[in-house]
């Protein structure tokens, strides 16, 4: 009996005990019905093999492992960026659980969201009256300031119709009637995520500046010096929101940040829960139309509520996720440009402390070939930031990447001698992404926790940037933005290849002749 | 930090009924009328929990249930190890479930183990539109191509299937016909049939019935030679191992597992288990409806078990023997005497760290009871408890069984009452799930999720419980509840005591 009261065991250890890999090895012999050692072999390593990859890249219908997640999600995580709101997801109850526990398990933070629970009748019948009580009842439970109301696949498969819905819930005094219900129809079959993060911020938008669907009079735009940020999906916002208000800061710039969930994503544990906490006010949401520009961070968050921003009248700008020191110059000059407001010399000091780490170690990551895969704007971001350290992003690849998108990291490839033998990969899943690293192998491995699984199988080591993360803790809380968040980047990227240098060079009277002190 | 011990049982009562008025005040009429259906206080001797379950939950109240979908994919299927589960429909609730359930396995995943994948058609607009058979069709095809080693395909409805009219029972009865009879099953669990993830196990337990067990050629010959001591396992989903650390005390006293359900099950258990003598089931709600069918058609009993704490597990291990002769009864008798001396220990241990310590629960249709027994091993004591989607005869095993006089319960609870229940009641210790753990943690309420285990475990049999009574010590005594006060804030009071 392995177990033990003075040293409890945990499953690692404990299932490793000769007892059970005894009756495991039976279980299986007996009962399993197992294929043959010899041919699992086989097909392990066909599956390696490039005529393995010309199969797997000839997929039609199947995705494996993809890197994307639906709309509602990014509909959730905009939603709960504004000050006191809840997101009110139309439809079937167990995408919400789902979105809330996917939420959690990335921020260990509460995530608080609710649905209209349709069932089945509600599929025959329409989902009005889940509506009309679904949010009677969340007005009065939860006393949310805002509630942004957003589709699941089943209601936008039966056509439920948001705005009138949501009308008459008012008539029949399920809330007030002035009262906030912006609303975006997020289909889960049409794009991602990032999609949806862009119809309810584009929904919850247009509700304040032209006039509450129909309720009230749009607001007319009387420009001011303000800039609007918006950060798009980011499993970073805690902590580059704040970075990016302290930059806003030290170039005295006035700004509103639209859909700040920083706070909400990071409430301190003592002794109260906070179901709401910060977020972009409503009054300062309506008054956003009246700023001088929009900057978003993420283009490919944003394709819709740019340009309804820029038919306001506003100047927007719009960056892929920018990380390291250009994308970082080009923000702040565009910022610095916009506002008139010069760049400090505090952030020249910043940058040069950047520089200066590149320059110190970049020749550990100079010529190392990546693979990256993640959000399209988190992959530009990254592959931009690896290119000016020297390093080649040989795979790129985005589940929800365009064609556009695409080109558009050619674009960045061709810009560069050390991107002359990459490749961008859109609409592929990480299935495809184990034939590539099999195939074409690279040194590192760029993505999120499910990127564990390609470093299983391939042996490429992972750096978990992206989002989800489940299996690490608290890197959120950091930036990546700003050049402090580009010397985060850097100092993960190498502590992971100083890590895997070491764990191969540490057997001793064998390979330790490189198991160096000083590096 | 626990109020309760001071309380006597009347005053206890008293309490938990003027909460649950307290807590209906918030909502409109309607809702709150619905809602008293669901909340109660135990009465001793009762026949049930006094409340209605298993019906559907109020729009916009923040219920912490799921869906038909997450009951089969997530729980029922999903864990058959050497099958592909096609997430059909958009990428969402493939995506969210990924690897979500901690169901251990062994298997070269991507060669012949496909349980920590993510299947999907990946629903696009023109499939909503079109229909997506032929895309499942072809999906079918790629897999039998990149997947050579698989030994079945399930088929899980997402919403969209249900409502857009596809026919996946024709596609999977084609292709199965196409590749010589292989094993394909379309499960129509999409997320809006039922209340719950509840009808989701229904529904898949069904899909086993109709598209595994009545596909077995009655001539089969036995892929092994039966034994009288040969049982199956149903109902142990083998989170953080639990199914092994259960199969490991069924063949120490002599019985012979042919079937794990299904944690590390395979297509090949499932074929099995209409040999097997006895059918232990631990999770009844997940479960008891094809450990029915298969008394009703295969004539093969069924047992409840409990192995969470020693008492509930020695209670299990001779409940268990008494269905089969004497050898295997002592055998039991040898399993318990075995375990005792790590059980004293354990408990002499753990337990005077413990003792007196409230929970509360909320977890999904078998632990809201289940467990209570091995938190009374440990000189604990379970004030309130509620299922997630349980149905009345899991309220009437709670009650005849399980629960104390006075124990406040709360059923399909929403964010609001628990939060307010436990801000009033304050136990020592709250086990629920993913959504709910930072909640309390934030309120500074030691918090154990109680499905995953919070990545610990296995919990069941008599090393599970090792774990167990360590993780909730860890969890309870943890220096950090000392520190969510600030101490300048914490020191103001005395100060101002001192002032008057
Ligand atoms: S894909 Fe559709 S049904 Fe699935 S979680 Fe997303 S919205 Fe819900
Ligand atoms: S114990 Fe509950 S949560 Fe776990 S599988 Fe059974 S029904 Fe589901």
């Amino acid at each position: 009996m392995p177990q033990s009261a003075e040293h409890v065991l945990d499953h690692f250890d404990l299932f490793r005990g000769p007892e059970y890999q005894q009756m495991l090895a039976n279980k299986k012999k007996m009962f399993e019905n197992p294929r043959d050692p010899a041919e699992v072999e086989r097909v392990r390593e066909w599956a390696k093999t490039p005529e393995y990859r010309e199969k797997n890249f000839a997929r039609e219908a199947l995705t494996v492992n993809p890197a994307k997640a639906c709309q509602p999600l990014g509909a959730v995580f905009a939603a709960v960026g504004f000050e006191q709101t809840i997101p009110f997801v139309h439809g079937s109850q167990g995408c919400v659980a789902y979105y809330r526990s996917h939420l959690s398990r990335h921020f260990k933070e509460p995530s608080s969201c609710v649905s209209s629970s349709m069932t089945e009748d509600a599929a025959v019948f329409g989902g009005l009256n889940n509506m009309i009580d679904g949010l009677a009842n969340t007005y009065n439970m939860y006393k949310p300031k805002m509630i942004a109301v957003s589709t699941t696949c089943m209601a936008e498969v039966i056509g439920d119709d948001l705005n009138a819905f949501i009308k008459t819930s008012k008539e029949k005094g399920s809330v007030p009637a002035e009262y906030d219900v912006p609303f975006a129809h997020t289909p889960a079959f049409v794009g991602s995520h990032v999609t949806g993060y862009d119809n309810a911020l584009k929904g919850i938008i247009e509700h304040f500046w032209d006039g509450k669907a129909g309720t009230t009079a749009k607001l007319e735009r009387t420009a001011n010096d303000k800039i609007n940020f918006i950060g798009g999906f980011d499993g970073y916002t805690v902590g580059n929101m704040r970075e990016v208000k302290r930059i806003f800061g030290l170039m005295g710039i006035d700004y509103t940040i639209l859909a700040d969930n920083s706070e909400v994503f990071d409430t301190p544990t003592d002794g109260e829960f906070r179901m709401y906490d910060g977020g972009t006010t409503l009054e300062e949401a309506a008054d956003a139309i009246n700023a001088k520009a929009t900057i978003s961070m993420q283009e490919y968050c944003t394709e819709k509520t740019l340009p309804l921003i820029a038919a306001h009248g506003q100047e927007v700008a719009a960056f892929n996720h920018p990380i390291g020191v250009s994308a970082t110059d080009k923000f702040l000059m565009t910022l610095s440009r916009i506002t008139g407001k010069p760049i400090p010399e505090e952030l020249a000091r910043e940058r040069g402390r950047l520089v200066d780490a590149v320059a110190d170690s970049s020749a550990h990551i100079h010529g190392k070939k990546f693979a990256i895969y993640g959000d399209p704007d988190l992959c530009l971001g990254l592959a931009g930031f690896l290119l000016e350290l020297g390093a080649e992003p040989t795979h790129v690849l985005a589940t929800n990447g365009s064609k556009a998108w695409a080109a558009k990291v050619q674009e960045l490839f061709d810009s560069s001698p050390f991107g002359q033998n990459c490749h961008v990969y859109p609409g592929k899943d990480l299935w495809h992404m184990r034939s590539l690293l099999f195939t074409e192998p690279v040194d590192f491995l760029i993505g999120n926790t499910y990127g564990k699984y390609l470093e299983r199988d391939t042996g490429t080591p992972l750096i978990r940037i992206g989002f989800p993360i489940f299996d690490r803790h608290h890197h959120h809380r950091y930036p990546v933005w700003g050049y402090q968040g580009g010397l985060n980047v850097l100092v993960w990227i190498l502590d992971r290849i100083f890590e895997s240098i070491d764990a191969t060079t540490n057997v001793p009277a064998k390979s330790d002749y490189s198991f160096d002190i000083i590096r | 930090m626990s109020v309760s011990p001071t309380l006597s049982v009347a005053e206890i009562k008293d309490r938990n009924k003027a909460l649950i008025e307290e807590v209906l005040k918030v909502y409109p009429e309607k809702t709150a009328k619905r809602r008293a259906k669901h909340l109660n206080v135990h009465q001793e001797g009762k026949p049930d929990c006094g409340v209605k379950s298993n019906i559907k939950s109020i729009p916009g109240v923040m219920t912490i249930r799921g869906c038909a979908y997450a009951g089969s994919k997530g729980v029922v299927w999903g864990p058959i190890k050497d099958m592909i589960h096609i997430s059909h429909g958009p990428v969402g609730c493939g995506q969210y479930s990924w690897a979500a359930r901690r169901n251990y396995y062994i298997g070269t995943t991507g060669i012949d183990t496909f349980v920590t994948m993510q299947f999907t058609s990946d629903f696009q607009e023109k499939d909503i539109v079109f229909g997506g058979d032929k895309k499942l069709a072809k999906i079918m095809d790629e897999i039998q191509e990149l997947f050579p080693l698989n030994n079945g395909i399930t088929v899980q409805s997402e919403c969209p299937i249900g409502l857009i009219g596809d026919d996946i029972e024709a596609v999977s009865k084609a292709k199965s016909k196409e590749y010589d009879g292989k094993t394909i099953v379309p499960v129509r669990c999409e997320g809006f049939r039922g209340v719950s993830q509840s009808l989701g196990h229904h529904i898949a337990n069904d899909a086993i019935r109709d598209w595994v067990f009545d596909k077995i050629a009655p001539d089969a010959a036995p892929r092994f030679e039966p034994t009288p001591y040969d049982v199956a396992i149903i109902g142990d989903y083998n989170i953080g191992g639990d199914a092994w650390s259960s199969r490991i005390l069924l063949e120490e006293m002599g019985l012979r597992v042919i079937a794990q359900w299904s944690g590390d099950g395979s297509l090949a258990e499932l074929e099995a288990t209409p040999k097997a003598k006895l059918n232990v089931l631990h999770c009844y709600r997940s479960m008891n409806y094809i450990s029915r069918h298969m008394e009703e058609k295969y004539g093969i009993p069924w047992c409840e078990y409990n192995f969470f704490g020693p008492s509930k597990i020695a209670e299990s291990l001779r409940k268990i023997a008494s269905y089969f002769d004497d050898k295997i009864k002592e055998g039991a008798e040898q399993v318990i005497a075995k375990y005792q001396p790590l059980m004293d220990a354990v408990i002499a241990k753990y337990r005077p760290r413990l003792e007196g310590k409230t929970v509360m629960l909320f977890v999904g249709g078998l632990r809201p009871r289940h467990v209570i027994g091995a938190y009374e091993d440990l000189g604990m004591e379970v004030v309130g408890t509620g299922y997630e989607f349980g149905h009345n005869d899991d309220y009437q095993r709670t009650a005849q069984h399980y629960v104390k006089d006075g124990t406040l319960i709360y059923d399909d609870v929403t964010g609001y009452e628990f939060e307010k229940f436990v801000e009033k009641i304050q136990p020592d210790l709250v086990g629920s799930g993913i959504k709910e753990k930072y909640v309390f943690q934030k309120m500074g309420v030691p918090f154990r999720q109680m499905h995953s285990w919070d990545y610990s475990g296995p919990y069941h049999g008599y090393d599970g419980f090792a774990i167990f009574a360590r993780d909730m010590d860890m969890a309870i005594n943890s220096p950090v509840w000392k520190m969510t006060k600030a101490p300048w804030k914490t020191e103001e009071l005395p100060l101002l005591q001192a002032a008057e």
